[in-house]
């Protein structure tokens, strides 16, 4: 029991970490990053390419998922969003579907479909082992990152200029527009920070779950994005909350319900918050005014 | 400087109109020449020229539907006028995006109150803050020396700026909480915290009452004063606009049809007419 629920909290924490980046840019740019998912396989292979072919130690190897992952954020928005500013909203989810297909198509012609073992990045620190129950290296680092990463995003929302700037257009772009701030630069900032958190998901999930293929960061892609949703599209901490719960929920479906069946019973938890607080748990209500 | 609106005396400047005496030794701030704008087949805007000095307050005042927003809108560039010039302190502003023309000293307010209402009074003002607070991601990040000299250096310039509308003491308040005649105020604070050269104030006495109207008047004045700027205000109060504006323009339809001092525009029978209706018509 107790096992189940700290292996569920690793887990929903890298769903975590993924939804703040999906939170962040939703929140920003009002727009839904499918491409997000396979930002995070692009970070484990660029952290897999460091490590085992170039041979780096891990945290050399984590900080380059991080660069590449960052500058490929960036690279998307720049080609594939911002020609859409002033587009509907369909329109850009279909470009963000596009770009989350290239991007499984040219890790395949890259890497190929065959899976790639990728190396434990997150076990630098001993287990621990209370009584018979063992709290692998791996879940206490992912614990760890992710609230680690979530008081920081907290501090730089709250106390920086740029996190204030970026609160300030998620509220009124135009109004934020005339009082002087760049708003192109605070997208692409905000497309920043969401993908090198998307490298150091993609690392920590690869770390647990050793199997890299193309299609690695789209099931938790979406897992995350239902985590989002599930807390509050938008919200720092909702998607934190989400995140985990929807991790905890997957593990204790697949252990005592069904292995098969977990993945429904997520989504069906996400349609039954949605109906009764649609929202989301921590998400703001947003009146329309008449 | 007069208080007294009447009391200014003018100079006649080339081009579009005339400034008060005491600025024609500096270039207008503002200046439009030709001015409009057309909305698919419909002319919101036509032939609008005015210069405004360089501590002058002017009022733009005209009968709803008259098109005085749309002429804030276009000063800000969240319109790219059809026709024209724009020259703000000297430069001239075709191409600029709105932030571009806001950093080249050019600052709003609006008529439905646009504030950041989840952020905090005092972080309102920063916003405004942003351009000249000067550090960088890395700094932040790290928590640099930089930034936290930069970040006291905002927070007190941000609790000066409020101070002006004594407001220092509601710095911690949220946005949305404040009472309506403080948000239209906080608004203006947001404003010159962006260090223009022009305030554009779009009916600033909306929804206030007299006494925090008559408050008001001694305020824009104070600011004109204080950081010796131009105020350009859209206001239906005519008690505010007779009052302060020493330069007032008359729109109707989209074209000016009087330019002059309050004395001269209460006298004029065009902007009677366009108020009132022609006798005869009714």
């Amino acid at each position: 029991m107790l096992n189940y629920l700290i292996s569920g909290i690793s887990l929903g924490s890298v769903y975590a970490i993924i939804a703040l980046g999906y939170t962040m840019v939703y929140g920003i740019a009002k727009m839904l990053n499918f491409a997000h998912g396979d930002v995070i396989m692009v970070g484990g292979y660029a952290a897999f390419c460091a490590g085992t072919y170039f041979g780096w130690p891990a945290p050399v190897a984590v900080v380059f998922s991080m660069c590449i992952c960052t500058i490929l954020g960036i690279l998307i928005e720049k080609l594939a969003y911002k020609p859409l500013r002033n587009a509907t909203s369909l329109a850009v989810l279909i470009t963000a579907i596009g770009v989350s297909y290239f991007l499984q198509n040219m890790a395949l012609i890259i890497w190929t479909s065959n899976p790639k073992a990728f190396p434990n990045m997150a076990n630098f620190i001993p287990s621990i082992i209370v009584g018979d129950i063992t709290i692998s290296s791996t879940t206490i680092i992912t614990i760890i990152a992710s609230v680690i990463i979530m008081i920081a995003l907290t501090l730089f929302t709250s106390k920086t200029k740029m996190g204030k700037a970026m609160r300030a257009v998620s509220e009124d772009k135009g109004a934020a527009q005339l009082m002087g701030i760049n708003v192109n630069a605070t997208i692409s900032t905000t497309f920043a920070i969401g993908s090198g958190l998307a490298a150091i998901a993609g690392v920590l999930l690869c770390s647990a779950y050793p199997n890299l293929v193309p299609t690695t960061g789209s099931m938790p892609g979406i897992k995350a994005f239902t985590a989002a949703v599930l807390g509050g599209i938008g919200s720092i901490p909702g998607a934190m909350l989400g995140g985990i719960l929807l991790g905890v929920l997957e593990k204790f479906a697949q252990a005592y319900i069904s292995t098969q069946l977990s993945d429904a019973i997520v989504f069906a938890a996400l349609i039954i918050v949605l109906i009764v607080k649609p929202s989301g748990l921590l998400g703001k209500k947003i009146q329309e005014k008449v | 400087m007069s208080n007294n609106p009447n009391e200014t005396k003018y100079v006649e400047v080339p081009g579009p109109g005339k400034i008060p005496e005491r600025d024609k030794d500096k270039r207008p701030v503002l200046e439009a020449s030709h001015l409009g704008i057309d909305f698919g087949g419909l002319t919101a805007v036509d032939e609008f020229n005015i210069a405004i000095g360089a501590t002058e307050i002017g009022g733009l005042i005209g009968p709803n539907g008259a098109g005085k927003t749309t002429v804030f809108n276009l000063l800000t560039k969240v319109y790219q006028p059809t026709r024209g010039v724009i020259m703000l302190d000297g430069k001239d502003t075709h191409g600029m995006n709105t932030t571009q023309a806001n950093q080249a000293g050019i600052a709003r307010t609006f008529q439905n109150i646009r504030l950041f209402d989840k952020l905090t009074v005092e972080e309102n003002v920063k916003i405004g803050l942003h351009n000249s607070i000067g550090y960088h991601l890395p700094s932040a990040v790290l928590r640099l020396p930089g930034y936290w000299k930069e970040e006291k250096k905002a927070h007190d310039k941000a609790l000066e700026l409020l101070d002006i509308f004594d407001m220092a003491d509601l710095a911690d308040v949220k946005a949305s909480s404040l009472p309506y005649g403080a948000q239209r105020r906080l608004e203006i604070v947001r404003a010159l915290a962006t260090n223009p050269k022009v305030l554009l104030l779009d009916e600033p006495a909306a929804g206030m009452n007299p006494s925090e109207t008559e408050e008001l008047m001694n305020n824009i004045r104070k600011i004109r004063d204080t950081f010796n700027i131009a105020v350009l205000l859209i206001e239906h109060d005519m008690k505010l606009v007779m009052g302060i504006c020493e330069n007032i323009i008359v729109l109707n339809f989209g074209k000016i049809i009087a330019k002059g001092t309050p004395i001269e525009i209460q006298n004029n029978p065009k902007v009677i007419e366009a108020y009132l209706g022609s006798q005869g018509e009714e």
